[in-house]
């Protein structure tokens, strides 16, 4: 019976991974941002981002279960409008870039809720330390883009804990938790 | 070439004791507010004060340079391989001094901002010249302050070596002495 139900599920996820159209993130318009949001003194925000990141994802709006997403960030590329500041954000107090060039994001799985809403659960590695993320995520929308191609767009929040990740904090206990918010438009291949 | 004289003039001695003053300061400074608490009060405080009499430094330098220039200074003491070791590292404390300076003027500047000099005036930042320009130049700035700092150990060594060991003018006359010993002892040297 186990079996049976492995090689349905298998048969499944390969029919739907069949069915799904492969899209490329849209990094080379800038369509695409992955952008961080981290208390000030617990006064204030500071906002911020990363320039340089690329990734793919298979979506299917029949199959939205089998949706996969893979992201790679380039940490260097920390960008918060100041450059004394993103000098120390790549240093070893924070983002250790010398040592943890790369971020990533690789999802697991899909659970569709309500409204076309959706979790992404996946392994999200930074600093080095992989560890377990979801992110509450909506589709924006999908359809042909004027210039002849086909574009899928999802919006996506999630919060980590710096701790989580090694990154021991500096910043004060309202700086503990930082918010992420990423924007992913798609050129389907 | 700068003229013969046997003396550095007021201007350039007041100018260097103050230099020997605000170099060793802003080295240590500079050290020490890298590793500022976040809530210390002197986490903003410091590199203020630091880059703003670091663009002093930069003005009292080229004062010096134009001091120099206008009424020359004495050949460095000491004779043969040391003499000339002596030449090289004037020569290298004034080279390293701009380095460190357009250095630290890079690591600010990198995004466009000016530096703000004691709240009166800014120095415009035009931004990046090369990738990774604020890292580069944090690098470079830190090892070059170094390299300035052992030289300055060298060179205060030096002077005393002179003072006590050779028993020459070479550090009194930068104390503005003007005494027999100052004429006497011709340089072989230019």
């Amino acid at each position: 019976m186990k079996k049976l139900l492995l090689a349905a599920a298998f048969a499944a996820s390969f029919t739907s991974v069949a069915n799904a159209a492969d899209y490329v993130i849209d990094t080379q318009g800038a369509h695409a941002f992955i952008q961080f949001k981290v208390s000030h003194l617990g006064y204030s925000w500071l906002h911020g981002r990363f320039n340089t990141f690329s990734g793919d994802f298979s979506y299917d709006s029949a199959n939205l279960a089998a949706a996969k997403i893979k992201l790679d960030i380039d940490t260097k590329s920390v960008d918060s409008n100041h450059a004394e500041r993103d000098k120390h954000l790549r240093s070893g107090d924070f983002l250790n870039v010398d040592k943890h060039p790369k971020a990533s994001f690789v999802s697991t799985k899909v659970v569709p809720g309500a409204d076309g809403k959706f979790d992404l659960v996946g392994n999200f590695t930074l600093n080095g330390v992989t560890k377990e993320v979801t992110i509450a995520a909506t589709k924006t929308g999908e359809g042909k883009d004027p210039w002849g191609g086909y574009r899928a767009g999802f919006h996506g929040t999630t919060s980590i804990k710096l701790s989580d990740f090694a990154i021991k904090n500096i910043l004060g206990p309202a700086s503990e938790t930082v918010y992420l918010d990423l924007v992913v438009e798609g050129v389907r291949k | 070439m700068t003229t013969k004289t046997q003396h550095y003039h007021p201007l350039h001695i007041a100018l260097h004791w103050l230099m020997a003053l605000m170099i060793p300061a802003l080295f240590g400074v500079g050290l020490w507010m890298t590793g500022l608490d976040y809530y210390s009060s002197w986490y903003k405080t410091a590199p203020d004060l630091h880059k703003s009499f670091g663009i002093l430094l930069a003005l009292l330098l080229l004062f010096r340079l134009v001091a120099i220039r206008l009424f020359g200074k004495p050949a460095a003491s000491g004779a043969g391989v040391l003499q000339k070791a002596a030449v090289v590292a004037h020569a290298l404390m004034y080279g390293l001094l701009v380095a460190i300076m357009l250095s630290g003027y890079l690591i600010s500047t990198a995004d466009n901002r000016g530096i703000p000099v004691f709240g009166l005036f800014e120095v415009p930042g035009f931004g990046e010249f090369f990738p990774d320009q604020a890292d580069i130049a944090g690098a470079a700035h830190l090892y070059l302050a170094w390299t300035l700092i052992a030289l300055v150990v060298l060179h205060a060594g030096a002077a005393l070596k002179h003072h006590f060991v050779d028993k020459d003018n070479t550090l009194t006359r930068m104390l503005g002495r003007r005494n027999a010993a100052a004429s006497s002892p011709d340089n072989p040297e230019i």
